[in-house]
């Protein structure tokens, strides 16, 4: 008998926790389709007034297309920069290259209230707070740990000799990392890609200092809406967002589901 | 033919040259913020330690200093005990059981805590659901101020900090053979000295990794307190934002910011001589 023994009581106790845990987020759903005008459960029954509030809202959907293209293009620049960066310090595995790696994931590390004052001292200077450019850049940057924590996981699982015997048969280092190095490290990547995604989508800090006056991410725009009045209508965007994660999050698991199909094998 | 491969010189400066891209961007619009930051703290509005001497002398900076200290201690030992609890409980499952608790862990941790703590403020109000459900029941006669005080922003930064707290136990756990249990019982331990002997001191690590994780994660916490304190609880990171934003003071906002930075960064270092931080954030 190797298995550890629990009580019912505290068993009952753990499951009330993992309740607690998974489902009050989900409270907003009910609330987004309230019939009053105010933040409640519906009353009387259900209504999509506050839906097509939403998706009538010029301000809402125009958040909506700036979060997303700001999250795409910040997650290119982070998974292309990671990954590169990953698999150089796997390569080299030297102290200089251990210690990049260290600093990599710096920003994952300190508060990123720091970060918000810091780099919004650097945008006044070069003029970039209230630009979209801007807020990729520094979207990018934090989204880098998590790219290159999840490729190095997969590095850490590749044979160094498939580099060596790519690169003893004449392949360039151009060659190897297209042909040799990525394809059988994608899983990490894409899972990287996933990661700094989010990230990005749902950050809201940084946006708050460096966003200036034109530019609103469907955080920023729903942190003002809580503070200004509590309108149904946020009940509806966290729904939205709750939606949209949880595609993601299937899209990941299932990746990693793959992952470890294929982990037997290597 | 590897040896061959291993001295040719162009290779090594490839892959350094890939790095570059990364590191730039890190030096650039990483590491050059935090240093103006630090540097700021020191110069405005004169050069100087000025600034640091407000950690000892003004009271609004201490009692800020004091709220966060608070919460995040309050957060932790919470974190730990329900995380504990759930960590045992997954531990002694099933796997079958073991993945869909793990799913439930893993789905709030994905949603963002902005939501989160606007789905908390929904559930807490005046005359949100929970507070309408008791007097309902005629629990209760007028509405409990949950949110908008304390009490909100520790439910909100329990809520937010006990996936990395279970995460991180579960973690040690899977590691410890339950045949030293059974071994401890069939010697003739009750349940709960085999438990206490045996099983708790087995956890130590995870238990000290946890703890320290969570205390951390929970000083530079931000979105969750300013809208579940509604104003009135101050932690380090909103009163840095109300030094820049309301009040232009760059020296003082920029002063606490870096104490923030040295004390979570000091922690984790101390932490990671006693464990491998990278798996816990790996994992």
């Amino acid at each position: 008998m190797k298995t550890l023994q629990i009580s019912g009581t505290m068993a009952a106790l753990a499951w009330a926790v993992l309740s607690l845990l998974a489902l009050p987020a989900f409270i907003v759903i009910p609330v987004s389709f309230t019939d009053t005008r105010y933040l409640s459960l519906p009353e009387e029954g259900l209504s999509l007034q506050h839906w097509r509030t939403f998706l009538t809202s010029r301000e809402w959907l125009s958040s909506i297309w700036q979060s997303l293209w700001i999250a795409t293009v910040s997650t290119a620049m982070a998974v292309v920069a990671g990954t590169l960066c990953a698999v150089g310090c796997w390569r080299l595995s030297s102290r200089i290259s251990e210690h990049v790696r260290t600093a990599m994931i710096l920003p994952l590390a300190v508060p990123t209230i720091v970060y918000a004052l810091g780099i919004y001292r650097l945008y006044v200077q070069l003029d970039l707070v209230g630009t979209a450019l801007g807020v990729v850049l520094a979207h990018a940057v934090t989204g880098l740990p998590y790219v290159v924590l999840t490729v190095s996981g997969s590095l850490s699982n590749l044979d160094p000799r498939l580099e060596q015997a790519a690169r003893g048969l004449g392949a360039s280092v151009g060659q190897t990392l297209r042909w040799v190095i990525v394809p059988n490290i994608m899983p990490g990547v894409l899972s990287g890609a996933i990661f700094a995604f989010i990230h990005s989508w749902d950050e809201l800090i940084v946006v708050i200092f460096i966003g200036g006056r034109a530019l609103f991410t469907l955080p920023r725009r729903m942190w003002d809406g809580i503070n200004d009045n509590l309108d149904p209508v946020i009940a509806v965007v966290a729904t939205g967002m709750i939606l949209f994660t949880l595609l993601i999050l299937t899209a990941e698991l299932s990746l990693g589901a793959r992952r470890t199909e294929s982990t037997p094998a290597a | 033919m590897l040896s061959l491969a291993e001295r040719r010189p162009t290779g090594r400066t490839a892959y350094w040259l890939i790095m570059l891209p990364a590191v730039a961007m890190l030096l650039l619009i990483y590491l050059v913020p935090l240093a103006d930051v630090l540097l700021t703290s020191v110069t405005d509005p004169k050069p100087g330690f000025g600034n640091y001497a407000m950690l000892f002398t003004s009271s609004s900076v201490q009692r800020a200093l004091l709220t966060t200290l608070r919460i995040a201690a309050i957060t932790t030992a919470v974190a730990l005990l329900l995380g504990y609890l759930v960590a045992y409980a997954m531990r002694a499952a099933s796997s079958r059981t073991q993945r869909f608790m793990l799913f439930c862990v893993l789905l709030p941790f994905w949603i963002s805590v902005l939501v989160r703590s606007f789905a908390w403020l929904t559930l807490l109000r005046g005359s949100g659901p929970v507070n309408n459900a008791l007097m309902a029941m005629g629990l209760i006669d007028e509405p409990l101020a949950l949110v908008r005080n304390e009490t909100g922003v520790l439910i909100g930064m329990i809520h937010v900090m006990l996936p990395y707290a279970i995460l991180t136990l579960y973690a040690n756990m899977r590691g410890i053979d339950i045949g030293l249990v059974a071994a401890a019982r069939s010697l003739g331990a009750s349940r709960l000295q085999a438990f206490r002997m045996v099983f708790l001191p087995l956890t130590r690590p995870g238990l000290i990794g946890a703890g320290t994780l969570v205390f951390i994660l929970s000083l530079g916490f931000y979105v969750t307190p300013a809208l579940l304190g509604g104003g009135k609880v101050l932690m380090i990171a909103e009163y840095v934002a109300v030094q820049i934003n309301d009040t232009l003071r760059w020296g003082l906002g920029t002063m606490l910011a870096t104490t923030l930075m040295i004390a979570v960064l000091g922690a984790l270092w101390a932490l990671s001589r006693v464990v491998d931080v990278k798996r816990l954030f790996g994992a």
